[in-house]
């Protein structure tokens, strides 16, 4: 039953109260017919007797209170889904913009989802290669995880989203059954059309999805993107038994178009003017990602966001790191001095990396050598700031070796450039070679038989 | 029967609900949603409802049960997973058919069907009181499940069932109440979740929970019936910690709240969990393990609602008699689940937008752990711990979960980011962290460890202490400029911070260490700074000292195998004293 109604009391973009409504429910789904035939969307935020705050979807212009016509549709935002989406680019509302004809949707789902039942979620623990050293060898991606880009502005986070996208697949599968999805969240047209061309530089545009909504769409359809992607990306796993890669950049954006609404709405705000609900809110997003017991596909997400002022305690960031297990983290003093992709390895993380790592996954020692990267390249950096106050001499032998170790780290084991792609055993191998540098003493954090086995031996 | 009014997410406002109570739980719409009253106002009734309210709308009707918000305690729960209202999920996804959490699912807490072998110990004739044991169930091979009268019943069994195979619903027992009345008595009982558990009275905690974390049983140890809190910015291992605490802890009974955390960790405490061995019983640790779950994406007011749930579990095990521990992960999310509803209440917010009452919440549901002496004749004593795990944002500790946590817990694990980057785990940092159980476990460790395990802890705490004194000094001067008594004190620290702090949980033999062979791991580290400061007093260099074979023997100690450990460690005091002598006598021909 749709109802029409031409009572609109008030609109303070992006809010809008109707009267004299009746049967409308919450979270409903609202369209606003405008004097010209336009059509805006929007969705129920809160009913109370017969007035409904409705939230825009899109921008009020154009918006007149006599004679615009709201007619509330009795079922919350969907999105007509299908596997015909793959190679489609749509708006930030999920409607194709390139071109071409409208999806004939197989289904139509709630772009909110459902949560996940947790006895439901399969564990992931399949290694995925990404070809880029400072992931694969110390924070290992798996199927079915979430790991975030933190970034900052001017960093360089798309080439190494495109990086990933481009050459991360799992050892001894068959390469059909990948898609991604993007999702452009308010970023700029350049930006987003680094992407694409990408993607069409690899001849993967064919088995992508993209979502774009670009820095001058409204900023209240932000809101709605992110979940239209991930309803696309769930429908492409969980039905079709595809392995997607989720890319949603910039979160940044998203969080700002939320604190918007929230203050339109006058809530409480929480830490930075942003909504107490920002978690829970970011955490609904992100935990659509993973594995599901007994289906074949599975939903690895990596979120990009730019840290406001490089700043890890700022909400986004931080809410984010709660949530998502593990992150990558850009460091504007690696990539002044040229160090590409620039990977601060030691804030960053990756959760899931013990139950996708070792013997049968990638290698044996991959573990222990891994332990012994971090510990070393941390030591080595204290040693380095020491030296710079201090003066060499003041280091003992020892000392100075983990200062020339934690240099050639950096020159040759995180800077490897956006073109290459090196295998997991050229990344273990490559991490024996740098340990070398070090006495075979120092080196308490891997088992003796690897040592024996991997560390190349020294010439004469 | 009432009418929805207003909706608002969770928070639904609805009239003619005059005949309910406060607090009552209500049904919500066609769909049946399930929602507890907040406030009353006339006959208008605020319900925080714990499930998504789309697609309601004003004129839907609301049922109240006339019960306040309770669970379902009896055999069955064990190696369970429910959600905030003890739902169990498990049952959930056999019934839905779908890997999703659809709204309105109906299933009993406990399997009805399931039979349990009972066994009675009370006889026909015998008078009982709440607590007293009517008879047992073996639930689990790990876990005796007794049949208690519920509290604040008293009178005679006027009939008690043989032993056999009964369902939780069979009526076990009749109980003739002083008045006249008749009582039936079956294996489940009801408890009201925000109402503690009563018994007799509480006791000061003299024992200590053996968590088998190094740090955490020398350095911070937690009584069984204390409190603990582990406050830590993301990534720096709180997670982690908490798992091992689950798995490792000497108790009877682990509840294991996850509340608005990573669907993925309760997967991964699910899967591993029925994999891993108990040490003490030789089964499978899912048999001693009830887990709660309302994940960040599921319904924000169930979350609010799980920390209640799991304590009041808890608390039925420990009135069993039992050594019980809660585990929650995070109460961060927990009092935010609480902001939200607050904030759609219109409460005037206190800090932060918290409400008011967090503190207050926060003290009730942390005093709600305890040792006790439980109800019933047999005066068995019970404990329940309490370690919450809290996410402050940024890290920053002066926000008001981690101020209202502080105050009340007596253990605190600081984790410590810069350790965490370090790979130093479990990255609890020994300056910031504190416990204040020291003096009342003493009497407990000078009997069972010796009076040296606690002059050991305080020689290496004072060891690292001096470490970060002298840690500011070589940053302006460098190290060589220390005295060689001092050098030798960076030197020890160094050992007792990665030969004995660090610990890896990864690691099958490092994972668990026992008291045993903490204290002589200690022992023996902190003997080889004596003997080098004797050596140093006789004019033995110090990098002589510090470059012994037998200290790489030390630092592998910790990976021995359990069955031998106490050889090898004694092997390596003999290899250790031997060189130190050498290097003297060396020194003493030089001179």
């Amino acid at each position: 039953m749709i109802r029409e109604y031409r009572t609109i009391q008030e609109i303070v973009s992006p809010l809008m109260m109707v009267k004299m409504v009746e049967n409308v429910t919450y979270d409903e789904l609202v369209e606003v017919e405008l004097p010209d035939g336009g059509i805006r969307r929007g969705k129920v935020l809160e009913v109370n007797g017969d007035t409904a705050v409705v939230q825009l979807f899109e921008s009020a212009a154009g918006i007149n209170l006599a004679q615009s016509k709201v007619r509330f549709l009795g079922h919350p935002l969907q999105l007509g889904v299908s596997g015909d989406m793959l190679g489609r680019v749509f708006n930030g509302m999920g409607h194709p913009i390139d071109g071409g004809p409208e999806i004939l949707a197989e289904e139509y789902r709630d772009i909110n989802g459902l949560p996940m039942n947790p006895a439901a979620r399969d564990y992931p623990n399949e290694f995925i290669q990404t070809g880029v050293s400072t992931i694969d060898g110390l924070n290992t991606l798996v199927r079915g995880q979430k790991l975030p880009i933190f970034s900052g502005s001017g960093l360089p986070h798309a080439q190494l989203a495109a990086q990933i996208a481009r050459q991360a697949r799992v050892l001894g599968d068959d390469a059909g059954n990948f898609a991604v999805v993007f999702a452009a969240i308010g970023i700029t047209y350049e930006e987003s059309e680094y992407f694409v061309q990408e993607f069409k530089r690899t001849g993967a545009i064919d088995r992508t999805v993209l979502f774009t909504n670009l820095a001058n769409d409204p900023a209240v359809e932000r809101i709605s993107t992110p979940r239209m992607a991930l309803t696309a990306a769930e429908y492409l796993a969980f039905e079709k038994g595809m392995h997607v890669l989720v890319i949603l950049t910039d979160i940044t954006n998203y969080a700002e178009a939320l604190r918007e609404v929230s203050a339109a709405k006058k809530e409480v705000p929480g830490r930075r003017g942003f909504p107490g609900y920002l978690y829970t809110d970011l955490a609904t997003m992100y935990e659509r990602a993973g594995r599901q017991l007994g289906k074949p596909g599975s939903i690895t997400m990596i979120p990009i966001l730019t840290m406001p002022e490089d700043d890890k305690t700022h909400p986004i960031p931080d809410l984010t790191g709660y949530i998502t297990e593990g992150q990558i983290i850009l460091s504007r003093a690696l990539y002044r001095q040229g160090i590409n992709p620039p990977v601060d390895v030691l804030p960053s993380l990756s959760r899931l990396k013990d139950k996708g790592i070792g013997q049968g996954k990638t290698r044996e020692d991959h573990a222990n050598t891994m332990n012994q990267l971090f510990a070393a390249y941390s030591t080595g950096k204290d040693n380095k700031e020491l030296m710079s106050i201090l003066g060499e001499a003041a280091l003992t032998p020892t000392d100075l070796l983990y200062a020339k170790f934690a240099d050639e780290f950096e020159r040759r084991y995180v800077n490897q450039g956006y073109e290459v792609n090196r295998t997991i055993e050229e990344t273990l191998d490559l991490g024996w070679e740098l340990l070398s540098i070090l006495p075979k003493a120092e080196l308490k954090r891997i088992k003796p038989e690897y040592i024996d086995k991997y560390l190349p031996k020294k010439e004469g | 029967m009432g009418k929805v009014v207003k909706v608002s997410g969770p928070l639904v406002v609805a009239t003619g609900l005059s005949d309910a109570n406060m607090s009552d739980v209500v049904r919500v719409g066609p769909q049946r949603l399930i929602g507890e009253i907040l406030t009353m106002n006339g006959d208008a009734a605020s319900i925080q409802v714990y499930e998504e309210t789309s697609g309601l709308g004003p004129g839907a009707e609301v049922v109240t049960t006339g019960y306040p918000m309770s669970v379902e305690l009896g055999p069955g729960m064990i190696e369970n997973i429910y959600d905030g209202i003890q739902r169990p999920l498990e049952e959930i996804m056999k019934k839905v058919g779908g890997n999703n959490l659809p709204r309105g699912v109906e299933v009993p807490p406990i399997d009805p069907e399931k039979l349990w072998e009972f066994t009675p110990v009370a006889k026909v004739g015998d008078k009982v009181e709440g607590g007293d044991v009517i008879g047992t169930v073996p639930e689990t091979p790990v876990v005796l499940h007794k049949i208690m009268v519920p509290p604040y019943l008293k009178g005679t069994l006027k009939n008690v069932t043989p032993a056999g195979s009964y369902n939780v619903k069979t009526v076990v027992a009749v109980l003739t109440k002083e008045d006249g009345t008749d009582v039936e008595i079956t294996m489940s009982q009801r408890w009201p979740v925000r109402v503690g558990r009563p018994y007799k009275r509480k006791y000061p905690p003299v024992r200590p929970l053996s968590t088998g974390q190094r740090i955490v049983d020398t350095c911070f140890p937690v009584a069984k019936g204390g409190t603990a809190a582990i406050p830590g910015p993301f990534g720096s291992g709180k997670t982690v910690m908490q798992h091992a605490v689950a798995k490792w802890s000497d108790v009877d009974i682990v509840i294991y709240i996850g509340c608005g955390e990573r669907g993925n960790e309760m997967t991964d405490v699910l899967r591993e969990f029925p994999e891993l061995i108990d040490p003490r019983t030789g089964e499978s640790l899912m048999k001693r393990t009830v887990l709660i779950a309302n994940t960040s994406d599921m319904p924000v007011a169930a979350r609010e609602a799980s920390i209640y749930t799991g304590i009041t579990i808890a608390e039925y095990f420990r009135d069993m008699g039992y050594d019980v521990a809660v585990i929650a992960d995070s109460t961060s999310r927990w009092a935010e689940a609480l902001r939200e509803m607050s904030g759609r209440l219109e409460e005037m917010p206190g800090e932060e937008g918290y409400p008011a009452y967090l503190a207050s919440r926060l003290a009730q549901f942390y005093e709600r752990a305890g040792s006790v002496s439980c109800l019933g004749s047999d005066d068995r004593r019970g404990s329940l711990t309490a370690v919450g795990a809290v996410s402050p944002p940024g890290g920053d500790l002066s926000e008001p979960v981690s101020q209202g946590t502080m105050r009340i817990v007596k253990v605190f694990w600081a984790l410590d980011a810069q350790l965490a980057y370090k790979r130093h785990f479990p990255a609890i940092n020994w300056l910031n962290s504190h416990s204040l159980y020291l003096d009342s476990l003493k009497p407990w460790f000078d009997e069972n460890l010796g009076p040296e395990f606690m002059q050991n802890r305080e020689r290496a705490m004072s060891l690292l202490q001096s470490e970060s004194s002298l840690n500011e000094i070589v940053q302006l001067v460098g190290k060589d400029s220390l005295s060689p008594n001092d050098q030798l004190t960076l030197e020890s620290a160094r050992m007792v911070r990665e030969d004995f702090l660090q610990q890896n949980s990864f690691v099958d033999v490092d994972s668990y260490s026992s008291y045993d062979r903490q204290a002589q791991l200690l022992a023996m580290i902190l003997d080889y700074d004596k003997l080098c400061r004797a050596a140093i007093a006789k004019g033995a260099p110090t990098m002589e000292l510090f470059g012994i074979p037998a200290r790489e023997r030390i630092g592998r100690a910790k990976s021995v195998p359990v069955e031998q450990y106490q050889q090898e460690y004694a092997d390596i005091r003999v290899q250790m004293e031997r060189e130190i002598d050498e290097v003297v006598e060396k020194a003493g021909d030089t001179l």
